[in-house]
């Protein structure tokens, strides 16, 4: 248990500060003051999963990057609909239009969304990089915006090879006048994850 | 006549049920819903798959998250309500890769593999897929009506689909 505290500590840290660097990057990208909360790791099982962003059904715009390199695996970048739409139309300099709710996203959007997923990740996985002086690469960013428990299913399923939980490490941020919630999801694989935490020294 | 339940099975999960209640499982991606029906009795079972085989992974207590030990859990509980092997069939549906990968990264095509399993899995039983929607790009729910053997699909965006 204790050992296990530890450990919970650090990836905390790293979720903290990969999520510090992150949301910095997303303020000055929509050019923004964007506050962060203090990030939470959580093991949980993979209906808890879905319950954090609203319900399996919840309409959600995933951003997924294979991650190469000394650690192997996936991030995955989860914001609300909603959410997504708000930060994409201030990013092009749209007025927000709560309309826009439960709508899908058309093609510009949809690279916004990838550029904001790109951007956020790379100052994640950087931070993470220099914490645990790890080589990480990660691909371009795809989008899926559909059902939250379909997208997670993506993370789920790998954490399904280890047991019955998945690992999260979550971080939310909002904006001065809206909440926007961002859940990052890093999945490491199995090896990658042990070697991660051997070069932190636990 | 009481009223009709929607019984939820979980991600790695299954159950199952009577009519007039229906099963139901929210938001398959990768993952695939089996969904086994003995139109006799009316009785069906659901399980919601995760990965393709249960001995390529060290940790598979879970049996309901593979799809070998998964359908042969499901068709245990369904026997134990006096439902013969013999008269079931099955409606699938899932299995979809939910982000347009390039690469061949083994991570990205296991609702491919998933589809492939349980359809391996249903062929070596002897049970007959009335019905499939699987594959592509998007997520499901599906439920799942013992009494008409009716299977639901909904989707984002997309008109519900009965197979």
């Amino acid at each position: 248990m204790q050992e296990k505290s530890i450990e919970f500590d650090v990836l905390t840290e790293i979720g903290n500060i990969g999520a510090g660097n992150a949301t910095t990057a997303l303020s000055q990208l929509i050019n923004a003051r964007i506050d962060m909360l203090v990030p939470k790791v959580d093991l949980l099982t993979f209906n808890e999963l879905a319950e954090i962003v609203g319900g399996a059904e919840t309409l959600v715009a995933g951003i997924l990057l294979s991650l190469e390199g000394d650690v192997d695996g996936m991030m995955l970048f989860v914001l609300e609909s909603s959410a997504a739409h708000l930060l994409v139309d201030q990013l092009m300099g749209i007025s927000s239009s709560y309309s826009k709710e439960g709508k899908g996203f058309n093609d510009i959007e949809e690279s916004a969304l990838k550029e904001i997923g790109n951007i956020i990740a790379g100052a994640y996985l950087s931070s993470i990089s220099s914490l645990t002086n790890m080589l990480i690469t990660s691909s371009v960013p795809y989008l899926s915006v559909d059902m939250a428990g379909a997208i997670l299913s993506v993370p789920a399923i790998e954490f399904g090879k280890m047991g019955d939980k998945a690992l999260l490490i979550e971080s939310q941020f909002k904006d001065l006048d809206v909440d926007i919630s961002g859940y990052f999801i890093l999945i490491p694989t199995i090896e990658s994850y042990e070697r991660m935490l051997r070069s932190l020294g636990l | 006549m009481r009223m009709a339940n929607m019984i939820k099975v979980g991600m790695a999960d299954l159950n199952i049920c009577h009519s007039p209640d229906a099963i139901t499982t929210l938001g398959l991606g990768s993952c695939v819903g089996v969904a086994l029906y003995d139109k006799t009795t009316h009785i069906a079972g659901l399980v919601h798959v995760m990965l393709p085989d249960s001995t390529k992974v060290r940790q598979n207590q879970n049996k309901a998250k593979f799809a070998d030990t998964g359908i042969d859990l499901l068709i245990e509980m369904l026997e134990k309500e006096g439902v013969r092997k013999q008269s079931l069939t099955a409606k699938i549906a899932g299995g979809a890769q939910m982000f347009a990968f390039s690469s061949n990264n083994d991570m990205l095509r296991v609702g491919e593999r998933n589809v492939e399993a349980v359809k391996q899995k249903l062929k070596d039983l002897g049970i007959r897929i009335l019905a499939e929607d699987t594959g592509l790009n998007y997520g499901r729910t599906v439920e799942f009506y013992p009494e008409t053997g009716d299977f639901v699909i909904k989707s984002v965006g997309k008109p519900v689909k009965t197979i």
